[in-house]
């Protein structure tokens, strides 16, 4: 447990730089957003100045950021250039990308682990041939080929899926976009995983268990896959977080109102506290989830966990 | 087979999850209680107050939940009465709106003069800091609203004074014969008493006097739903029973999601798909007119660019018609006029030769005025992927037609891109693109070529002739003297005319009686076919 809370402690000295980092950066960015919000209209210079007054933008870095900060300690994100407050708008997208990540590392880890054993079992048949190419073609093949491909054509063409939008609800609306961004990892997790069978499969103590008469299905079960499955787990746990992150796309794709299409609007907008709020939030996932991986190893092998107590 | 298992296992997972998007899918069409409402697509709005957004897709929601003074008629780009029975003045500066009996907000309050008087002071009063503030910056007393130091010492334009219930006087600083036209605009709708109460929750969900009221609350980035309201009374009556508002990050999704069935009526089909959309839509795909216009601007300022002789061989080396075909599949209209087509006063070819299409006369006039050295720098943003398509191709024609050799593009982001001309970084041509707010010439030539424009382009008799137009004695008397203004402009040529917007609409087999124009989506006169 001791070791659980350091890692939650250390998440303080990374929200700060983190926070201060993309404040900077969003800071640094050419343009001034309040012009950019017009578009090709004119603002009189009046209406200008107010707005740049309640955002802090005619202030220098170090104030803006203090503003944001002293808003955090009182629970307040601060709000959009359309007043929308970012707490709220977070509450929302929120939910629409965990859903999404949920749906897509679900099946990741299903499927991939599924095929990797497939593959592994049956090295150099057919299925693991079968396996390994379609598994370089997710890989080599961009997620918006592969996100734009599937919506035309298991989507418009075929209607097995609902071509955008959330009405459906989940899981519905969220297969297809979780599919396809499933996709880059589940072919990872496939390889990871046969990979480490094959390997784990030639291994002394397969060995030994089969020779002490163990039936094929305990000594795969148990023994090889077991261990097998922790660089898998290791890959899970970082992909969590990538799965949120790289939602982008998707998410642009498969119109799913989440974090990823927000943080991309954001940054276009320039607007400081929502990019720095959702910034922060996918660092505490990646924190999370590294964590949990970190905690699972010693669920799969005793001896990480005491050499650690 | 021992492995049989596991592979069942995630067999299994993957046709759960295939036969979850079957069932999922069947649901997304029109449901049994909703069959009398539509969806439309749409982007994202910034706010719903009428007086503090000037974004096309906000106004799309507005102006079914709001009813502006006027409207105006697509066929003639004239104003039509409709909250207001009368607008009339003798001397185009002091202007009386007679507001029309009987209108009603959906919260019960009537529609009075002092529902406009209150919307249009909140409007114009700086602190508020609202998008169309500007738009009353000719009513008398709006200095007082915008100091240009400190606090306002009032919020109410001393020019606004409401004589009764339904007669409201507006005195502008300066005689303008537009006036009736600009009060089509969403920033001149009446808001009722409430809205004032708390003008951040009034923001999501307005109470307006138009044919439709809010249904719900605002789902940001999902929909807006709205539904026929029961106590509008003017000529705009909704046919269908609701519409909701499917709200969309991407044109491309939205248009998918039209080939889908999945919503009823776009607007914006992108560029790259209108061919397709043309051959998929049959008689279900429009075209119609837009005050949309492209120019390619000079910096004046430049030395460099001082000659008109010069601009005006830029102008006559660009084949307009090649690349509106390359690039706007031949949707865009070129153009040899500094207004849109459907503005009143509009010509077609106000322009004569030097917008014609003519590589030698071209480079003849080019070289008379002492060629070009030097790096040519082209500006524009990469707001659309389109823009860089076409520049490429305007590069292409004056390096080929002019002999330019050293031609760059400089491509700005969006957000940097007005800033840029703002502070006069161009040094060179530049995009510029012209929205329009109001069918009026005024509208194009004060506020582009008019005092302070961005070309740094300056002449007398051109804003003497605006000023005239302005205090012209009516509409017709005014058209003339702007369309005398245009040639000064077009002589002169700081900014080149290129193309005229079009849209590009799609529709579903459900709906009929679309009927899109520049000034309104007219949602009100689309009905849900039954059966």
């Amino acid at each position: 447990m001791r070791y659980a809370a350091r890692r939650l402690a250390q998440a303080v000295p990374v929200f700060v730089v983190t926070t201060f980092l993309i404040y900077t950066m969003v800071f640094a960015l050419p343009g001034d957003p309040m012009l950019a919000l017009a578009g090709d209209k004119p603002v009189p210079e009046q209406v200008l100045a107010v707005m740049r007054q309640r955002y802090h933008l005619d202030e220098p870095l170090l104030v803006q950021y203090g503003h944001y900060m002293l808003g955090v300690f009182h629970g307040d994100l601060g709000e959009t250039f359309t007043g929308q407050p970012v707490s709220e708008l977070l509450q929302d997208r929120w939910a629409v990308t965990a859903q999404l990540a949920l749906t897509a590392w679900v099946f990741e880890l299903v499927v991939g682990i599924g095929l990797g054993v497939l593959a592994g079992l049956r090295r150099g048949g057919a299925a693991d041939t079968a396996v390994l190419a379609g598994t370089t073609f997710v890989i080599a093949v961009p997620v918006f080929v592969v996100g734009y491909t599937a919506q035309i054509v298991l989507g418009l063409g075929l209607g097995l899926f609902p071509t955008a939008g959330t009405d459906d609800g989940w899981p519905g609306s969220y297969l297809l976009p979780g599919m396809v961004l499933g996709s880059f990892g589940l072919a990872y997790v496939a390889r990871l995983t046969r990979t480490s069978l094959v390997e784990n499969l030639r291994a002394d103590y397969v060995r030994t268990a089969t020779a002490k008469g163990m039936v094929r299905r305990r000594v795969v079960g148990l023994h090889a896959l077991r261990n097998s499955l922790i660089p898998v787990v290791t890959f899970l746990g970082v992909d969590f977080g990538n799965l949120m992150a790289g939602a982008v796309v998707t998410e642009g794709i498969f119109n799913l109102p989440g974090i990823g299409q927000q943080v991309f609007q954001s940054i276009q907008l320039q607007e400081g506290p929502v990019v720095v709020g959702v910034v922060t939030l996918l660092v505490m996932v990646f924190i999370a989830a590294n964590l949990a991986a970190d905690l699972l190893y010693g669920v799969l092998d005793p001896r990480i966990r005491r050499a650690r107590a | 087979m021992r492995v049989t298992r596991s592979r069942t296992a995630a067999l299994a997972a993957a046709a759960i999850m295939l036969s979850g998007g079957c069932g999922g899918s069947s649901s997304g069409g029109a449901k049994g209680a909703d069959a009398d409402r539509f969806s439309v697509a749409l982007t994202e709005p910034d706010h719903l107050t009428p007086g503090n957004t000037s974004s096309d897709y906000s106004i799309t929601v507005l102006d079914t939940i709001f009813e502006t003074p006027v409207s105006i008629d697509a066929a003639g780009g004239r104003p039509v009465m409709r909250a207001a029975e009368s607008v009339t003045s003798t001397d185009q500066k002091v202007w009386t709106i007679k507001v029309r009996q009987g209108g009603v907000f959906s919260d019960g309050e009537p529609v009075t003069a002092q529902s406009f008087a209150d919307s249009w002071n909140a409007t114009a009063y700086g602190p508020n800091g609202w998008t169309n503030n500007y738009y009353f910056a000719n009513i008398e007393g709006y200095d007082k609203l915008n100091p240009a130091n400190g606090d306002p010492s009032t919020d109410r334009l001393s020019g606004l004074k409401v004589v009764d219930d339904h007669t409201l006087e507006v005195t502008l600083t300066a005689p303008f014969s537009q006036f009736p036209i600009t009060l089509a605009y969403i920033a001149f709708a009446p808001m009722p008493k409430a809205a004032f109460a708390d003008l951040k929750a009034y923001d999501q969900a307005p109470v307006g006097n138009g044919p439709f009221v809010l249904d719900g609350a605002w789902e940001h980035d999902r929909q807006i739903k709205v539904k026929r309201s029961p106590s509008y009374n003017g000529e705009r009556r909704a046919k269908a029973g609701a519409v909701t508002f499917r709200i969309y990050a991407g044109r491309d999704t939205a248009y998918t999601d039209l080939r889908a069935g999945r919503v009823d009526l776009l607007t914006t089909i992108p560029p790259a798909s209108t061919a397709e959309a043309r051959r998929l839509l049959g008689d279900r795909f429009l075209r119609t007119p837009d005050g949309t216009m492209d120019y390619l601007g000079f910096p004046t300022f430049d030395k460099r660019f001082a000659s008109r002789d010069l601009r005006r061989a830029f102008s006559m080396a660009i084949d307009r018609k090649a690349i509106v075909d390359a690039v706007y599949d031949g949707a865009f209209k070129p153009m040899a006029s500094l207004l849109a087509p459907l503005v009143p006063g509009y010509r077609e070819n106000a322009c004569g030769e030097a917008c014609a299409y003519d590589p030698a006369g071209a480079k003849a006039l080019f070289d008379q005025a002492g060629g070009f050295s030097g790096t040519l720098t082209l500006w524009f943003s990469n707001a659309d992927p389109s823009y860089e398509q076409w520049m490429t191709a305007v590069a292409n024609q004056l390096k080929q037609n002019l002999g330019i050799s050293d031609i760059k593009l400089r491509k700005v982001p969006a957000s940097d891109y007005l800033s840029s001309l703002r502070e006069r970084k161009e040094d060179g041509p530049y995009r510029n693109n012209w929205v329009m707010d109001y069918p009026s010439p005024q509208d194009y030539l004060e506020y582009m070529w008019g005092a302070g424009n961005r070309m740094g382009w300056e002449n007398k008799e051109f804003d003497d002739l605006i000023k005239q137009a302005n205090s012209a004695p009516g509409l017709d008397a005014s058209l003339p003297l702007y369309q005398k203004a245009e040639d000064v402009a077009l002589a002169e040529m700081p900014m080149i005319p290129l193309w005229n917007w079009q849209n590009q609409v799609g529709f579903s087999t459900r709906i009929s009686g679309v009927d899109v124009t520049p000034y309104s989506k007219n949602l009100y006169a689309i009905s849900v076919k039954q059966g």
